[in-house]
């Protein structure tokens, strides 16, 4: 914990700023002349300028090795009240190096994905200036991520924390002008913000109980309190880190906050995989692993975030199963998980919860990246077909997987790409997935049998929906024109996806059964870690699993070829289970139904009747306005009328009374004047002389 | 021949009461301007009985002042009796009463 402060000649830590300052930098520059210059110097821009952020979070990397204990980079004084000194400071130690590392490496990649991705974008549905728009707030997304997991304070963190959430809000409703009723996008982006926000109450309250408790914002300072303190703060720490718990449920999308995570989808790809698959929502499995020290403070709160965390992952799983949306499916899988992490934090296991964060970046966005050039593709093929055309019948969908089928050989890198990041999510070895998810088995099984379960089954689960998903989009035979005119994607798009795939592969050497080089970097950091052994048992049941769930899906799905129209088979053989796993359990009509619909039945109460009839029409018009009239008019006819032209009035009679009698004094007589003159002079002298 | 100063003091006295009376009496505004004139050296001749009195020099020069002031007065005065007598062919003071209240 005891980590030392440099300023500015701190080595190469002194770079660490950069990894913030140039993202902002390119989007600076894209705001600037982005539009002037084009399309080509924009891509060219925003991925420089996030590839130079990740060399310099290589540079940390190389620095850390030598300091492993982590250093504070003070970059400036922020806010000094009373006892309260928050300062932007970064917090560059392993956890943070292995977060920044990620992000930017996968930003990195993602962002040149997405140079060809929103250049088709702009092809089909005009308007240039939003590829500019679209890589500033790319960049401002990478940005504000680094400020979150850079951050050495609570405050800073929130900073970063409620930039990514804008930024995904900006980029769901990217295409705001579409989705249902012209709105449907602009809507999502408003669940997902106004979700978010109940999460973000939930991290606020809990910065405010920190410093209610230990006095200060700053991680270290509040750790080494906490722990100096110990049992004693065991209760405040309950409850500090229920409230984190609710900030990570909002921000990872788990259970009750994950209703917003599926709508997101309506961004563009390139978003999902960046900010909704990769890095935004594991914002609150990294938050819960910088709080470690909190949460083993509070073992109840942990076992909640376990149970929460594995629920989250099998009800999520199960939804998958029964969505038609490519893109749909990956989100569920995502949220899914994300619950894998969630409950590894849970359970103490936090560098398999890393660890497992780390390679879900890699194959989460290797598929989302692969799903959206299936979906370019198959859109290559609808402009083919409809070109020249008048749209006719319901709008084309091209993200639905229905409309797919035969992809194998029109689309050979995707489908190959696709199929390695669906085995590594699906935990086959000796993939990357195969490691994580089982460092976090292995863990839940002998921390908590109940979350193993739980995960063992999502786990199944997971196997069986990407089982079904590339059976449905690769192989059979095309089931609309536009899938037998699909076409791949130019290299900008395919190799990204190539290296990714190649991540995903190679991702679990970070922390192999007994070398374990993650846990060893993360052990500076995160204390009591210790290294997960490798349980044979529980990693070759799940694999058993895994390939019992795929054999699953090929005899359902693969051995008689789904045709065009037909509906799911497994409908057939669920039935009424099935309708519930598409219809995503009815949670978003249960939340309408229990939150949103008495909530706007409350606010229209409050606006139509407190608000607009006691009110305005009560109070204002009856009381307030009434009163006054009253009051003005007695001011008016009593007070002024009497009181005030009274005593104006009365003046002027007794001046004028009191004139008329003096007037006639004044007789126009000399000789009377003279008189009283004399009579005066004797007065005055008869006083000098007598008295 | 060596006055006495109360005699001339009393002298003056009389003067002044027959100026005062004059004023106050007579209607014709020439007659009460000669018993201003008539006040004024009375109070002229009470300057000089002090003066000669104590030997002091301010008496007589106060003197010259009051002769100044009264010839000054004089002119003024006769010019408005003259204006008043072309415009109401009198100059009783009894009639120019105008400016009562």
């Amino acid at each position: 914990m005891a980590s030392i402060e440099v300023g500015v000649n701190g080595g190469l830590f002194s770079f660490a700023p950069l990894i913030i300052f140039l993202p902002i930098l390119g989007l600076l520059i894209n705001i600037i002349v982005g539009r002037r210059f084009g399309e080509r110097f924009t891509g060219a821009v925003a991925c420089t300028a996030v590839g130079l952020s990740f060399a310099v979070a290589v540079l940390q990397f190389i620095a850390l090795r030598g300091h492993p204990e982590g250093v504070n980079v003070m970059v400036a004084d922020w806010i000094t009240i009373g006892t309260l000194d928050v300062a932007w400071s970064l917090k560059i130690d392993t956890l943070s190096v292995a977060m920044v590392l990620m992000v930017t490496g996968v930003s990195t990649l993602i962002h040149i994905y997405a140079v060809g991705y929103m250049h088709e974008d702009v092809r089909f549905q005009g308007d240039p200036g939003r590829y500019t728009r679209f890589f500033v707030f790319f960049n401002l997304f990478v940005a504000s991520m680094m400020v979150l997991v850079t951050a050495n304070n609570f405050l800073m963190m929130f900073v970063g924390w409620e930039g990514v959430g804008l930024c995904s809000y900006l980029l769901i409703g990217f295409w705001f002008e579409k989705g249902e009723d012209g709105i449907g996008n602009a809507v999502a982006g408003k669940k997902a913000f106004i979700t978010n926000r109940i999460g973000d109450f939930g991290f606020l309250i809990a910065m405010f109980l920190v410093f209610w408790q230990f006095g200060s914002l700053e991680f270290d300072q509040v750790f080494t309190s906490a722990q100096a303190a110990g049992a004693a703060v065991g209760g405040v720490a309950t409850a500090i880190t229920l409230f984190l718990l609710l900030g990570a449920t909002g921000k990872s999308a788990q259970i009750p906050l994950f209703v917003w995570l599926p709508d997101a989808m309506a961004g563009p790809t390139p978003v999902s995989a960046l900010i909704h698959a990769a890095t935004m929502v594991t914002a609150g499995i990294y938050m819960i692993a910088r709080n470690h020290v909190l949460f083993e403070l509070a073992p109840f709160s942990s076992t909640m975030v376990a149970i929460v965390g594995g629920a989250t992952a099998l009800f999520a799983a199960t939804i998958a199963v029964g969505q038609f949306d490519i893109k749909r499916v990956l989100a569920y899988s995502t949220i899914s998980q994300l619950g894998f992490m969630v409950a590894a934090v849970g359970l103490g296991a936090y560098v398999a919860g890393m660890f497992h964060l780390v390679t879900h970046a890699f194959f989460k966005a290797l598929l989302f990246l692969s799903a959206g050039s299936v979906i370019q593709g198959i859109e290559h093929g609808h402009h083919h077909i409809e070109h020249g055309k008048e749209a006719t019948g319901p709008p084309f969908d091209p993200q639905d997987m229905r409309n797919m089928g035969g992809l194998r050989s029109k689309m050979k890198i995707t489908f190959w790409v696709y199929l390695i990041g669906a085995l590594t999510l699906s935990g086959i070895p000796p993939l990357a997935g195969f490691f994580s998810k089982d460092e976090i088995l292995a863990d839940a099984s002998h921390a908590n049998p109940a979350v193993y379960w739980l995960l063992a089954i999502a786990a199944f689960f997971t196997a069986f929906y990407m089982g079904r998903q590339i059976l449905m989009v690769f192989f059979g035979k095309p089931r609309s024109e536009a899938a037998a005119h699909a076409m791949e994607n130019p290299p900008v798009m395919t190799v990204p996806l190539i290296a990714l795939a190649s991540l995903s592969v190679l991702g679990g050497i970070l922390n192999l059964p007994g070398v374990h080089s993650l846990t060893d970097w993360l052990h500076h950091t995160l204390e009591h870690v210790h290294a997960g052994e490798f349980n044979f048992i529980v990693a070759g049941f799940s694999t058993l699993l895994a390939l019992l769930a795929i054999t699953l899906a090929y005899l359902i799905y693969g051995r008689t070829k789904m045709k065009k129209g037909e509906p799911d088979p497994l409908r057939k053989i669920l039935g009424p289970i099935f309708v519930g796993m598409h219809n995503k359990w009815w949670v978003d009509e249960l939340y309408d139904l229990l939150i949103i619909r008495p909530y706007v039945a409350l606010a229209a109460f409050f606006a139509d009747i407190v608000d607009w009839r006691f009110w305005h029409d009560w109070f204002h018009d009856s009381v307030l306005a009434r009163g006054f009239r009253g009051l003005a008019w007695w001011l008016s006819q009593a007070f002024d009328l009497r009181v005030i032209d009274g005593i104006a009035n009365g003046l002027a009679d007794v001046t004028k009374g009191v004139a008329a009698r003096l007037r006639t004094l004044q007789t126009g007589y000399v000789r009377n004047y003279a008189l009283s003159v004399f009579a005066g002079v004797i007065l005055v002298l008869g006083y000098f002389l007598f008295r | 021949m060596n006055i006495p100063t109360t005699y001339l003091l009393a002298l003056s006295g009389v003067m002044f009461t027959l100026g005062v009376l004059g004023v106050l009496i007579r209607r014709n505004t020439i007659v009460i301007f000669m018993s201003i004139e008539l006040m004024l050296n009375s109070a002229n001749l009470a300057f000089i009985s002090f003066a000669r009195q104590f030997s002091e020099l301010p008496g007589q020069v106060f003197v010259f002042f009051v002769i100044a002031v009264a010839a000054a007065e004089v002119a003024v005065g006769l010019a408005l009796i003259v204006t008043i007598f072309k415009t109401r062919h009198s100059i009783d003071i009894d009639q120019i009463n105008k400016l009562r209240g």
